[in-house]
C-alpha cells in the first residue's frame, strides 16, 4: 500500500471519527452552544474525509474539487450557525416578542 | 440564446437581492419576481411537455467538471407544482402581511427559498443539492420564526439543528461517493454504483439524511410545532414545498442511484415506517386542538402515504406498471401541494379574523368567511381522497398494485389513514357551520382569500383530471 | 445529559457505524483506480482565466456553487436580523486597545486586499480575504465601535447583497450575450473573475461583521461614514438653492 493511500486512510479515518464524535455530542447534550459545536465538529470530520481524497501524494498537486468542496461547506457551515446563535439569543431573552 | 433552466433559479435570487437593496418596495418588487418566476418554470414545463429533455451545462464545461441544471418528467411536473403555489402563497403574503415590518423580512427570505426550491427541482450534480439543501434549510428556519412567537423560535431552531445534522450526514454520503465514483454528477454517478457494501453506505447516508428532512415517522417529531408556530404563508410553503423537496430527492435518488442496490428489504423498511406515519400522524390529527396543528400533522400522515409507494416499486420491476405506479406517487405529492398549501393559507385567514384557531370555537367561521370555509371542505375532499381528487387515483392505483403484488398489508393501513383523515376534516367543517344568519358576499378580501380557494379547487378537482396529462409528461424526457 | 444507559447505547450504536463506515471508506479509496477529477480539473486551468486550479474550480467550473453560497450567507444574516436588534456595543477601547486595534484592522484590510488579488495564482481568493474583512469588522466591535465600522443599515444592507447582485447580473449579461448562463470567454475570464470576486469579498466581510453584531444594526450611529458625509454634501448645495429662490 503506498503512502500517499496509507496518509489518506490515516486523515480519512480521523475524519470519520470526528463525525460520529460530533454526532454523539449532539444526540446527548441538550445545550444549543454544545448542539452547536457538536454540528461543528461533523463538519470538519466531513471536511477531513474530502481533503484525504483529494491528496495524491507528495509529488502530484492536490485535486481541487475536494478542495473547493471544503471552501463551500465551510462557509455555509458558518452561516448556520451564525444562524442558530441568533435563535439563541432570541430565546434566551426575558419577555417575548409581540408581533 | 435565453435558457429558461438557469432563469428559474437566478430570477427569484435576484428578487430577493433586490428587496435587500429596496426593502420599501417589498411587496411590489416581491409579486414582480414570482410572477416572472413561475413565467420561467412554466417555459421549462412547456419545453418538457413537448418531448424536450433541456438541459443546461452551467458555465459551458460539462459534466463531470462543471454543474448541469436538467429538466425531465419528474422535475417539471413538481416544478409546475412548486411554482404555482408559490405564486398563490406569493399573492396571499400581499394582503397576509400587508407593510408591516414582518412582511420586510419575509419577501427576501421567501424568495431565497424559492431560489432553493427550484434549483433543487432543477439540478443534477450532488454537491449542488447539498447547497441548495442548505439554502432551503436555513430560510426556511428563518421564516418559520416569523411570526414572533418564542415558540416559533424554538420550534424554528429545532427544526434548523435537525436539518443541519440531516445535511452534514448528507454531505458525508456524497463525499463517500466523489471517493469511490469519482464524479459529483447524477447520471454519471448512477451509471459507476455497482451493488456493494460502499454503494449501500453511500444510499443509506444520503437517502437517511434526506428521510430526516422529509419527517418520516420516527423523524418528524420536529415538524408539527414548526409548521403549526409559523405564519399562514410560511407553513404553506413549509408542507407543501419544503418537505415535497425532500420526498422528491429521496423518490429521484431511489429511481437513478440507487436502481438494483435497493433492495426489497429497504423499500419494506420505507413502506413500514410510511405506515407508522399514517396512524400515527393521522390520529395525532384527529386529536389535535388547534386547526393548524391539525394542518402539521396531516402533513405528516400524508408524507407517510408517499412512502407506501416504496415497497410496491422496489417489487416491481421496470415498465408501465412501475411507470403508472410512480405517476400515483407523482399525483399524490401534487394533490398533497395544493391542498395543504390551500388548507394552511385559509386556517391563516381564520386564525387572523378570529383571532384563534382553537378547532372547538371556529363556530359561524362558514358565515363570516365563506370563501375560506369553502376552501377549506375541498383541501379538505382532497386531503381524505374522495373523488375526483388526484388523492382518490392514487390511492386506488396504490390499493390495486399492493393486492396484485400480494401485499396486502397496505391496504388496512390506507384505510384507517383515509378514514381518520375524514374523521379529522369532518371535525373541522362540522364546527365551522352552525346556525347564523346568511352571509352577505362569498368574498371579504380576494388578494388573500382566492389563492387559497384556487389551489383548493386545483386540489380537489383539478388534479384529478391532470392524471393523464401527468402520465404523458412524466413520460416525456424520462 | 442522557441517562446512562441511553448514553452508552448510542456511543455503542455509533462505534459500530464508525467501524463500517472505515472499513466502506477504505474499500472505495483502494476500490477506485485512477484521479477522479483531478487530471481533469487541472489540465483545463489554463482556460479558466486563473492559474490557482481551487480558484477555477471555485469561479468557474463550479461557479453556480459559489453564488448559491453567497445565497446562502445572505439568508443567514436576513434571518438574524428578522429575530431582533443588535446588542448594545461594548464598551469604548482603552488606550493600549484603541492603539492596538489602529494597527491591526488597517493591516488586516491590505492584507485582505492582498490574498483577494492572489487568490488568481496562490492560495487566497473572495472567501479568504472577506473572512479577514469580517475579522477586521469584528475587532472593531469588540473595541467598542458601534455597528462595527460598517455604513449604516440602508449601505450596509447594499453592501450585502452585493455580492451574490454582480455575480448573478454578470451570469445574465452572459446568457444574453447567447454565451449561457456564467460561462466567461476566455479572453476576458480573469478580469470577470476578479470583478466578481471583489464583489464578494466586500459582501463576505460586511455580512460576517454584520452577523456578529447579531441583529439590525442601530440607525446612523457615526456622522462620519462615507455615506453620511455623501448625503451632507449633496444635501446643503440643494438646501442653498431652496433658500436663494
Amino acid at each position: 500500500m503506498s503512502e500517499a493511500v496509507l496518509t489518506q486512510i490515516l486523515y480519512g479515518g480521523v475524519g470519520i471519527l470526528l463525525f460520529l464524535l460530533g454526532v454523539w455530542s449532539f444526540l446527548i447534550h441538550a445545550p444549543l452552544l454544545r448542539k452547536l459545536i457538536a454540528l461543528n465538529v461533523m463538519g470538519a470530520g466531513v471536511f477531513h474525509l474530502l481533503v484525504a481524497v483529494a491528496y495524491r501524494g507528495l509529488q502530484a498537486p492536490p485535486d481541487p474539487v475536494p478542495h473547493a468542496l471544503v471552501l463551500t461547506g465551510i462557509v455555509v457551515a458558518v452561516s448556520a450557525t451564525a444562524l442558530a446563535l441568533a435563535f439563541g439569543r432570541r430565546l434566551e431573552r426575558e419577555e417575548p416578542d409581540d408581533d | 440564446m435565453i435558457d429558461p433552466l438557469a432563469l428559474a433559479v437566478a430570477l427569484p435570487l435576484l428578487g430577493a437581492l433586490a428587496i435587500t437593496m429596496l426593502p420599501s418596495a417589498a411587496r411590489t418588487l416581491g409579486l414582480l419576481a414570482a410572477l416572472a418566476t413561475t413565467a420561467a418554470a412554466l417555459w421549462v414545463t412547456l419545453l418538457v411537455w413537448g418531448g424536450g429533455a433541456p438541459r443546461s451545462e452551467l458555465g459551458g464545461w460539462g459534466t463531470p467538471l462543471g454543474i448541469a441544471l436538467r429538466a425531465d418528467g419528474l422535475a417539471a411536473a413538481l416544478l409546475t407544482m412548486a411554482n404555482v403555489v408559490g405564486l398563490a402563497v406569493s399573492v396571499h403574503a400581499t394582503g397576509y402581511f400587508g407593510a408591516t415590518a414582518a412582511s420586510r423580512h419575509f419577501w427576501p427570505l421567501w424568495l431565497l427559498l424559492w431560489t432553493a426550491l427550484n434549483g433543487l427541482f432543477l439540478a443534477a450534480d450532488l454537491f449542488h443539492l447539498y447547497v441548495m439543501l442548505e439554502l432551503m434549510g436555513l430560510s426556511a428556519a428563518a421564516l418559520g420564526a416569523l411570526s414572533g412567537t418564542r415558540e416559533a423560535a424554538q420550534a424554528s431552531l429545532r427544526y434548523l439543528l435537525v436539518g443541519l445534522l440531516g445535511s452534514m450526514t448528507y454531505l458525508l454520503g456524497v463525499a463517500l461517493v466523489y471517493t469511490a465514483y469519482g464524479s459529483l454528477d447524477l447520471a454519471l454517478v448512477a451509471g459507476a454504483m455497482t451493488p456493494g457494501p460502499v454503494a449501500w453506505a453511500a444510499g443509506a447516508l444520503l437517502i437517511g439524511a434526506l428521510l430526516l428532512k422529509s419527517a418520516l415517522f420516527p423523524m418528524h417529531f420536529w415538524l408539527p410545532p414548526a409548521h403549526a408556530n409559523a405564519p399562514a404563508p410560511v407553513s404553506a410553503v413549509l408542507s407543501a414545498l419544503v418537505v415535497k423537496a425532500a420526498v422528491y430527492l429521496v423518490l429521484r435518488f431511489w429511481l437513478e442511484l440507487c436502481d438494483g442496490i435497493a433492495t426489497e428489504a429497504a423499500g419494506l423498511l420505507l413502506g413500514m415506517l410510511g405506515a407508522a406515519a399514517v396512524l400515527w400522524g393521522s390520529w395525532r390529527a384527529l386529536r389535535a386542538e388547534r386547526l393548524k396543528l391539525l394542518a402539521a400533522y396531516s402533513t405528516v400522515a400524508q408524507i407517510g402515504y408517499l412512502f407506501l409507494f416504496f415497497p410496491l416499486l422496489a417489487a416491481t420491476p421496470a415498465g408501465p406498471e412501475r411507470d403508472q405506479l410512480i405517476t400515483a406517487l407523482v399525483l399524490l405529492a401534487l394533490t398533497h401541494g395544493f391542498a395543504k398549501a390551500g388548507f394552511f393559507l385559509a386556517a391563516g385567514l381564520v386564525q387572523k379574523s378570529t383571532g384563534h384557531d382553537r378547532i372547538r370555537e371556529l363556530g359561524g367561521a362558514a358565515q363570516s368567511l365563506p370563501a375560506v370555509t369553502f376552501a377549506l371542505g375541498l383541501a379538505g375532499v382532497a386531503l381524505i381522497g374522495l373523488p375526483p381528487s388526484g388523492t382518490f387515483f392514487a390511492k386506488w392505483v396504490l390499493l390495486a398494485r399492493a393486492i396484485t403484488l400480494g401485499q396486502w398489508w397496505w391496504v388496512p393501513v390506507v384505510m384507517v389513514g383515509t378514514l381518520l383523515a375524514a374523521g379529522y376534516v369532518f371535525r373541522v367543517l362540522a364546527r365551522a357551520f352552525t346556525r347564523e344568519p346568511t352571509p352577505r358576499c362569498f368574498v371579504t378580501d380576494a388578494r388573500t382569500e382566492v389563492p387559497a380557494l384556487l389551489l383548493a379547487i386545483l386540489a380537489a378537482l383539478g388534479m384529478g383530471l391532470a392524471a393523464h396529462p401527468l402520465t404523458v409528461l412524466l413520460g416525456t424526457g424520462g | 445529559m442522557k441517562s446512562n444507559p441511553q448514553t452508552f447505547l448510542i456511543a455503542l450504536l455509533l462505534a459500530l457505524v464508525g467501524v463500517l463506515l472505515a472499513w466502506v471508506f477504505f474499500g472505495a479509496l483502494t476500490g477506485y483506480q485512477g484521479d477522479r477529477l483531478a487530471t481533469l480539473a487541472l489540465s483545463r486551468v489554463p482556460d479558466s482565466g486563473v492559474s490557482h486550479p481551487v480558484t477555477s474550480v471555485l469561479l468557474n467550473y463550479r461557479a453556480h456553487d459559489t453564488l448559491m453560497e453567497l445565497a446562502v450567507l445572505l439568508a443567514a444574516l436576513l434571518g438574524i436580523w428578522s429575530l431582533g436588534p443588535a446588542a448594545a456595543p461594548y464598551q469604548p477601547a482603552s488606550l493600549v486597545l484603541a492603539s492596538l486595534v489602529g494597527w491591526v484592522v488597517p493591516m488586516l484590510i491590505l492584507v485582505g486586499g492582498y490574498l483577494l488579488w492572489a487568490g488568481g495564482h496562490a492560495p487566497g481568493g473572495a472567501f479568504q480575504a472577506g473572512a479577514l474583512l469580517g475579522a477586521a469588522g469584528v475587532t472593531l466591535a469588540l473595541s467598542g465601535k458601534a455597528n462595527a465600522g460598517l455604513p449604516g443599515e440602508p449601505g450596509l444592507r447594499v453592501l450585502a447583497a452585493l455580492g451574490a447582485l454582480i455575480f448573478a447580473l454578470v451570469g445574465l449579461a452572459l446568457m444574453g450575450l447567447g454565451r449561457g448562463f456564467l460561462t466567461y470567454p476566455p479572453a476576458i475570464a480573469k478580469w470577470l473573475i476578479l470583478l466578481i470576486e471583489t464583489g464578494a469579498t466586500l459582501s463576505i466581510g460586511a455580512t460576517l461583521a454584520a452577523a456578529f453584531l447579531g441583529g439590525l444594526p442601530v440607525a446612523c450611529a457615526h456622522p462620519r461614514t462615507p455615506f453620511t458625509l455623501l448625503r451632507i454634501r449633496i444635501v446643503l448645495p440643494v438646501a442653498r438653492a431652496d433658500t436663494r429662490t
